[in-house]
């Protein structure tokens, strides 16, 4: 606490003392034009984020908005606007509403499970003495990996027949199972793949959130008599890790929302449509049916719910996060 | 309330040696105030009596009891932080309750809802909520205990780690430099009510302070500390007035005490810095001293004479109520520093050849390994370690 407001103070000493001898102080002098100077050279200087931000992000929703009203489909020179006729069919679409379903489910199974182990290994980690920085590295590297990949090796590891995982089960009396090829296994297996993608990113989070409680709140926990393992917990580190902990579900819960790769080269959304998920309707209607103007509706959805949840997290923290 | 007493304590940090047998005992109820610069060791000497780090080597009482191994917890003593280590989470009235709680109620009787529901809880809760009251309205904070340490200034967030520190009348409270992070005019309020607070507790206090102002206001006894020794254990005005070490003579005062190089003449005659002075000192001829002479035993003289050094005037600093006058004397590198009176501010300029008067009474003599050499010792007779002057 005491660095960055030593920092601030010297800073400040700087600043007014440089204002005073050498520069003249902005707001003081209000030479007529300058205004209108320092405008223009705010625009050039901020004009090529401004044009880029335009170009690739703010278009790109303006014209999903646009389409998701009408029937345009990939390609046609035509189109016509058909008012909510795709949200109308979005929502009594039954195969959307068991995508939005499994990917609810998926969500339920990854973001606890990502979130509580997360948590213990970093906990073990920075509790342990040796080798901290191998253990930080092999947790991490699913999360470096490029996923379709890894998931070939998760599709090799699942084979029915001559996968390590059954074959590993079979060794030792448990049934197995056809992971990818089953209704009520298929979900299970792709959330797994997705906590073993995502651990290490939470693992990292929660590791600097552990570095950043101040020594001495544990010893004061130590004098005060809160210095068993559990009560040390409860009263320092978890509450302490607070902020960290919305951050890395909200982020968690994002990126499980957004989980495209392993159901396109596992499952394909099958079997049935058991493990169809958001992002792959999405890609389905859009990009194989060609229907754009509907998969252009389910865009909008799926980008109300991401605001949404962007927004929860912004509020939840803005609340939580004034804690020194 | 309860004595301590810290026996040979050895703490090492690697191959680097951060306390070096230190032995002191604390009376029950003093307030003992551990000075020296960042470094020398004094807040470890601190957290080392709190339990939260393991000696080396060495013992420990805290009211007869060896608490060696002990923790913190088990040691009845309290601690007041820099950076106060206040639960940024939990309300004012939750973190002065902490200490309460953790040894009051179970394991069980803490657990967040199914606790509530046991026998027993809400009556000491009840008992527990109107201590802290209590606590908090004996330091001024009766109307925060629902804010959030975020919400407070630093003199109230100070309040506060003081209020955790007594609610459960500790038997010592140890304090690691709890003023440090305030501002000065707030560091003297604070000081003073840290006095009043031990004259009304009447607990035994430690103190760690790298400022000498605090150690002085503040302390039945200073032991000043440097580089993981204790160099002398004496009441304020001892350590200003017969320091028996040149660095306890140098860190303390301010200004600067002035180090003079002589040579002993004959009995009697020091020559320094171009003079000759008339001083008392059990050394032989020829062999070298250092004369520490505090500012303000320096006096201004009309002429050149004996006891008295001459010097051309390189810098004055008016403090309002005296004068800091930087004296050239033929010799020595570093300026004399006398603290002479205001109304002599219009008389002297800089450049002017200044003759200053020395009491010889004031003067402080010390061997060229630091020691201090004292009128009455005899060269012969070994003198006093700073060690064993500690363990006194």
């Amino acid at each position: 606490m005491r660095g960055p407001r030593a920092i601030s103070g010297a800073h400040h000493e700087l600043s007014s003392r440089g204002g005073a001898s050498r520069f003249r102080c902005p707001t003081a002098s209000k030479a007529p034009g300058r205004g209108l100077r320092e405008t223009l050279a705010a625009w050039i200087l901020a004009g090529p984020s401004v044009f880029f931000l335009l170009m690739l992000y703010c278009l790109p929703v303006i014209g999903v908005f646009v389409i998701a009203f009408t029937d345009w489909r990939f390609g046609a020179a035509t189109l016509s606007f058909v008012g909510l006729d795709n949200f109308r069919e979005v929502i009594a679409d039954e195969g959307f509403r068991s995508s939005l379903r499994n990917t609810a489910i998926y969500l339920l199974i990854v973001v606890p499970s990502t979130v509580s182990l997360g948590l213990l290994i970093a906990l073990l980690i920075e509790g342990g003495k040796s080798c901290r920085s191998f253990y930080r590295a092999i947790h991490f590297l699913p999360f470096m990996a490029t996923m379709s990949a890894m998931a070939i090796a998760w599709e090799a590891l699942l084979h029915p027949t001559i996968g390590l995982v059954n074959q590993t089960l079979s060794a030792i009396g448990m049934p197995a199972a056809n992971w990818l090829r089953d209704e009520h296994t298929v979900l299970p297996a792709l959330a797994a793949i997705g906590i073993w993608q995502n651990l290490g990113f939470a693992m990292v989070l929660f590791l600097a959130g552990l570095k950043s409680i101040p020594k001495d709140i544990y010893d004061a926990a130590d004098v005060d008599g809160a210095d068993l393992w559990l009560d040390r917990l409860r009263t320092v580190t978890l509450p302490m890790l607070g902020p960290v902990s919305m951050f890395v579900v909200i982020v968690v819960a994002l990126r499980a929302f957004a989980s495209f790769d392993t159901v396109k080269v596992l499952t394909q959304g099958g079997p049935g449509h058991a493990s169809e998920m958001l992002l792959y309707t999405l890609y389905r209607e859009s990009f194989e049916y060609l229907r754009t103007g509907y998969g252009a509706a389910i865009a909008v959805v799926f980008l109300a719910i991401v605001v949404t949840l962007t927004l929860v997290q912004a509020h939840l923290m803005d609340r939580k996060v004034h804690y020194q | 309330m309860a004595s301590v007493s810290i026996d040979g304590i050895v703490k090492n940090y690697g191959p680097t040696p951060v306390l070096r047998n230190v032995s002191l005992s604390i009376a029950d109820g003093e307030f003992l105030t551990l000075l020296g610069p960042s470094g020398c060791g004094k807040s470890t000497l601190l957290r080392v009596l709190a339990g939260l780090e393991m000696q080396d080597a060495g013992s420990i009482l805290i009211g007869g009891q060896v608490v060696d191994g002990l923790r913190p917890k088990r040691r009845d003593v309290a601690m007041v932080f820099q950076s106060y280590a206040l639960y940024p989470h939990m309300t004012v009235a939750a973190n002065i309750a902490l200490p309460l709680r953790m040894r009051r109620l179970t394991a069980i009787q803490r657990l967040p809802l199914l606790g509530r529901l046991l026998p027993g809880r809400a009556r000491i809760a009840a008992e527990t909520d109107m201590e802290v009251t209590r606590t908090a309205k004996s330091l001024d904070i009766g109307h925060l205990l629902t804010r959030k340490p975020g919400q407070l200034s630093g003199g109230q967030r100070q309040r506060v780690a003081v209020g955790r520190a007594m609610v459960r009348h500790p038997a010592v409270f140890l304090m690691d430099e709890p003023l440090s992070n305030l501002d000065s005019k707030l560091r003297v309020q604070m000081r003073a009510e840290i006095k009043e607070l031990h004259q009304r507790l009447g607990g035994t206090f430690v103190y760690v302070t790298h400022d000498q102002a605090e150690a002085m206001t503040l302390s039945d006894r200073v032991a000043v500390m440097l580089d993981g020794e204790l160099l002398q254990v004496a009441p304020p005005q001892d350590i200003y007035d017969d320091p028996s070490d040149r660095r306890v003579a140098e860190f303390i005062g301010s200004p600067k005490i002035n180090i003079l190089e002589g040579v002993m003449r004959e009995r009697g005659l020091i020559d320094v810095a171009g003079s000759t002075l008339k001083i008392d000192a059990a050394a032989l001829p020829g062999m070298h001293l250092s004369l520490g002479i505090r500012p303000e035993a320096l006096h201004l003289a009309d002429q050149a004479g004996q006891s008295t050094l001459t010097g051309s005037v390189r810098m004055i600093e008016h403090m309002g109520s005296d004068l800091f006058v930087h004296l050239d004397l033929a010799g020595p590198d570093q300026p004399l520093v006398a603290r002479l009176p205001a109304e002599y501010g219009p008389r002297i300029i800089p450049g002017q050849t200044l003759h200053v008067g020395i009491r010889p009474e004031r003067v402080l003599l010390f061997t060229p390994d630091g020691r201090r050499l004292r009128g009455q010792v005899e060269l012969s007779r070994p003198s006093v370690t700073p060690l064993r002057e500690a363990a006194r």
